[in-house]
């Protein structure tokens, strides 16, 4: 009986989806009471929370606050984590991925992950962008070769590289080597986007190409991005979160906490007083 | 001022301590093998590649040996490696961290310094008793295999244990599994350090001779083994037969297997830095 309740709720809810068009107010990911230990160590105390779609939410917070673990939560790389315990509910389009039957590399695919430090492949700029299909099993080059150009053009990099795709990822710049990432997670098609400080390892330039891309990007994803640098916060997300010490303190529309916060903590971390 | 002078000459004196430890071995080592050459040299041709033992020294050659040693490496690489690298996957990328998995590793490592007779004589009971194989080629490269497996385990750990862990991080968040990621990422990022621990490791089997003798491999065998069920000797069992033996001529030859003995070993030493070389080229 549940199963087939299941299945006509779900096939409601796609129903909705294609008629309803103001899906944009559903929230894209919903977070009902997370807590999350570390062994003994309680790392996220008790977070609630709602993302919206085709937005750019940014979290912020003093080192060791917990926000970069509340990402990891969002594609389940805390997984591997020895320790690791987690408590309450993610839906991501209204449904709970930390459910048993839940298969973490379906969700993945779906949640791409850009991480602090530049990380391709030790293979060649194609073989990086084509990976995450080569793992889906698709051969078709036509296909392959045409999602990697569209990637790598979406992130701004195709006019670069495109006469030595062969060239090793390793090769390039910091800043193109965080563009190949994000090309790479493009490429899989994926929904929603989290970053994780994209930026801390990059010169000003590189940066400002990253942040504009972001700002783009936003048409088709919804993106989560952790960030130690303010400024970047202001210029770039619609909505803010700050963080203190696995709690959520504020979270508002970007503007508002930063021209008026309702917390002095958050007043005070972001005028540069503590953290 | 007085202190850094005496750093200085603390540093100097560490310095010229160093060179000539240094120095000792690879001195006795020279003196050692510049002796073996001049004894065995002269004996080194085709025909003592290709002949059979004999009861006389210029007539004796190191066929039999030299295959019962070629057949046990080959056997040896085909049981341990695929063992030793499944293990050490499965123990740095699979099991969880809990006491259990701490106690397997102390072990683990603990094995690998364990005397190799001890080896042999689990070898005579399990593989030729209790298994019925007999004194033969099998027994003797599952024995040695046993031997080796501790050494190739932890260098596959080491060698899985170096890839940095961005990589998989990257591979996992683009939807790959476990298994998706150790096949297209940490093996190949890996296989360089895990080739040479490996072939270190086997080149430490073909010089084992106690384990062998324990196991009943002969000192003399007249003909080369034909299967894995076949009776054998090796080089370093042939050695010390001959060495035990008081014509002058014997220890000539014992000499020349020695060199054949050393030249394997070298070659299988220069194939693991080859490859350790060129993978590092091609990964970083």
């Amino acid at each position: 009986m549940e199963i087939i309740m299941e299945t006509t709720i779900s096939k409601i809810k796609t129903l909705n989806s294609v008629i309803d068009p103001s899906l944009k107010k559903v929230p894209k990911i919903e977070l009902q009471d997370v807590k999350v230990w570390y062994d003994d160590f309680l790392a996220i105390k008790g977070i609630d929370m709602t993302i919206k779609q085709n937005s750019v939410t940014a979290f912020i917070g003093p080192s060791g606050c917990g926000k970069s673990t509340f990402l990891r939560l969002i594609n389940r790389m805390n997984d591997y984590v020895d320790g690791f315990k987690m408590e309450g509910k993610i839906k991501i389009d209204g449904d709970n991925i930390y459910k048993k039957k839940v298969n973490v590399e379906e969700l993945r695919k779906k949640i791409g992950m850009v991480f602090q430090k530049p990380n391709p492949f030790p293979k060649s700029i194609f073989e990086n962008v084509a990976y995450g299909l080569k793992i889906q099993g698709i051969t078709d080059k036509n296909f392959i070769s045409e999602r990697v150009e569209s990637s790598l053009k979406q992130v701004a990099l195709w006019e670069e590289v495109k006469d030595d795709l062969k060239k090793s990822g390793m090769a390039l710049s910091g800043g193109q080597q965080q563009r190949l990432c994000i090309a790479r997670t493009l490429a899989v098609e994926p929904s929603i986007i989290l970053m994780d400080e994209p930026t801390s390892a990059l010169d000003p330039i590189s940066t400002a190409k990253i942040e504009e891309l972001i700002y783009h990007l936003k048409e088709k994803y919804t993106i989560v991005i952790v960030t130690h640098n303010m400024q970047q916060a202001s210029r770039i997300s619609d909505f803010t979160a700050f963080f203190y010490l696995g709690e959520l303190i504020e979270y508002d529309k970007t503007k508002t906490i930063f021209t008026n916060p309702e917390k002095t903590q958050t007043e005070n971390y972001i005028t540069g007083r503590f953290g | 001022m007085n202190n850094i002078r005496k750093n200085r000459w603390k540093d100097q004196i560490f310095k010229y301590w160093g060179i000539f430890c240094t120095l000792i071995g690879l001195v006795l080592l020279v003196v050692f093998m510049g002796n073996i050459v001049i004894d065995g040299i002269s004996r080194i041709s085709w025909d003592f590649l290709t002949k059979l033992p004999s009861r006389k020294p210029e007539n004796s050659g190191i066929f039999t040996a030299l295959m019962g040693s070629i057949w046990i490496l080959l056997l040896t690489t085909i049981i341990a490696f695929p063992i030793g690298v499944a293990a050490g996957i499965y123990l740095e990328e699979y099991s969880k961290k809990n006491r259990l998995s701490g106690i397997l590793e102390i072990n683990i490592s603990n094995l690998a310094g364990v005397p190799s007779i001890i080896y042999g004589l689990l070898g005579l009971e399990v593989f030729v008793r209790i298994m019925g194989l007999g004194p033969s080629v099998l027994a003797g490269s599952l024995t040695l295999s046993l031997l080796i497996l501790p050494i190739v385990i932890v260098a596959t750990r080491e060698s899985i244990k170096a890839v940095p862990s961005s990589i998989k991080d990257a591979s996992y968040a683009l939807g790959a599994s476990k298994w998706q990621t150790i096949w297209y990422q940490i093996l190949p990022a890996s296989g360089g350090g895990i080739l040479t621990g490996v072939i270190l490791a086997l080149s430490r089997a073909v010089g084992e001779t106690a384990p062998l003798i324990v196991v009943g491999a002969l000192a003399y065998v007249p003909f080369a083994p034909q299967g894995p069920l076949d009776e054998f000797s090796v080089l370093p069992i042939q050695i010390f037969n001959w060495i035990s033996r008081p014509q002058a001529g014997f220890i000539e030859n014992a000499a020349a297997a020695i060199i054949i003995l050393l030249a394997i070993t070298f070659v299988m030493n220069g194939i693991a830095v080859y490859f350790r070389n060129k993978w590092q080229k091609k990964w970083k």
